[in-house]
């Protein structure tokens, strides 16, 4: 399996970590809400299908990417930059502020 | 200063081992910069780093991935976003780095005793590293200069190519050892000399 990385390019899937679930949402860290955090913890979709995970880079340039992966075929739809796919935890709590 | 004591002084055995067919296809030695230095940047400061390197080093990269030069005793390569591997045949090189490198610009790390180089040259060369690295070593895909940062066994090395048939690897020093007997495993097909 090969994953493109945006920085290097193609890889080897030997040279990536998985690094977990991409559609987790975290609690903000003043939650008290057990619900919200056990689904955050413990709850998982699995997917058949298009899945978005969480990748780094591990045995190159360390980039973590959010990619897109289809769990009946391997095939990588995307990859790209967590940072540039996911909001900040600070941003996210701005975010949730203004609203 | 601290001398630099190599990792590969009891396995560097200088001399010729041909194969069957009484032919060397590559050359392995150890260059042994006097500098190993990684100089990263913040994410808005990019460009001052790489003014930082061509100020000290006489090297201009782009800021394309992987993006690298050599010159004599001296070469630089992209490793990653925004982060260099820097080698000098000089000592020091991290002092001088220091000195036009604040803080808000960017961070220097001295891995002078912390990685080993290795140079290996010849026409086999691509062929030999391709045993070890999922990275495509042609030349139309891998061009002088041009660095890369992958991994052996999960083990990181970052390699640049210094010319058509020369490629530089920088790995671990704890790691080099095992990793200089594995590339003369892999080189007794085509044969290779130590230098």
């Amino acid at each position: 399996m090969l994953i493109s990385c945006p920085h290097c390019g193609p890889r080897d899937v030997s040279e990536f970590t998985y690094q977990g679930d991409g559609n987790r949402v975290r609690p903000d860290h003043a939650s008290t809400d057990i619900g919200a955090w056990n689904a955050y913890v413990y709850d998982r979709v699995n997917i058949a299908g298009e899945h978005n995970e969480i990748w780094q880079h591990s045995g190159g340039c360390r980039m973590h990417l959010s990619v897109t992966r289809n769990t009946l075929t391997h095939k990588i739809s995307s990859s790209t930059p967590v940072q540039a796919a996911r909001p900040t935890q600070k941003a996210a709590r701005k975010s949730r502020t203004k609203a | 200063m601290v001398d630099t004591v190599s990792p590969l002084e009891p396995v560097l055995n200088r001399g010729r081992f041909a194969n069957t067919a009484a032919q060397t296809g590559v050359v392995i030695s150890e260059p042994a910069p006097g500098s190993i230095v990684q100089l990263a940047a913040w994410p808005d400061t990019d460009q001052k780093v790489r003014e930082a390197i061509a100020s000290v080093l006489k090297l201009n990269l782009d800021n394309s991935p992987g993006a690298g030069a050599v010159s004599g005793h001296r070469a630089a390569f992209n490793i990653a976003p925004r982060r260099y591997l820097l080698a000098e045949e000089d000592e020091g090189l991290a002092e001088r780095l220091l000195s036009i490198v604040p803080a808000d610009v960017g961070s220097v790390t001295d891995l002078s005793h912390g990685r080993t180089a290795i140079r290996i040259d010849g026409e086999k060369s691509e062929w030999i590293l391709a045993k070890f690295f999922a990275v495509d070593f042609s030349l139309a895909r891998f061009p002088v200069g041009q660095g890369v940062s992958t991994s052996h066994h999960d083990i990181f090395t970052q390699i640049q190519r210094r010319s058509e048939t020369t490629f530089d690897l920088y790995v671990f020093r704890s790691f080099a050892r095992s990793f200089w007997r594995s590339l003369c495993h892999a080189s007794e097909e085509t044969g290779y000399e130590i230098r």
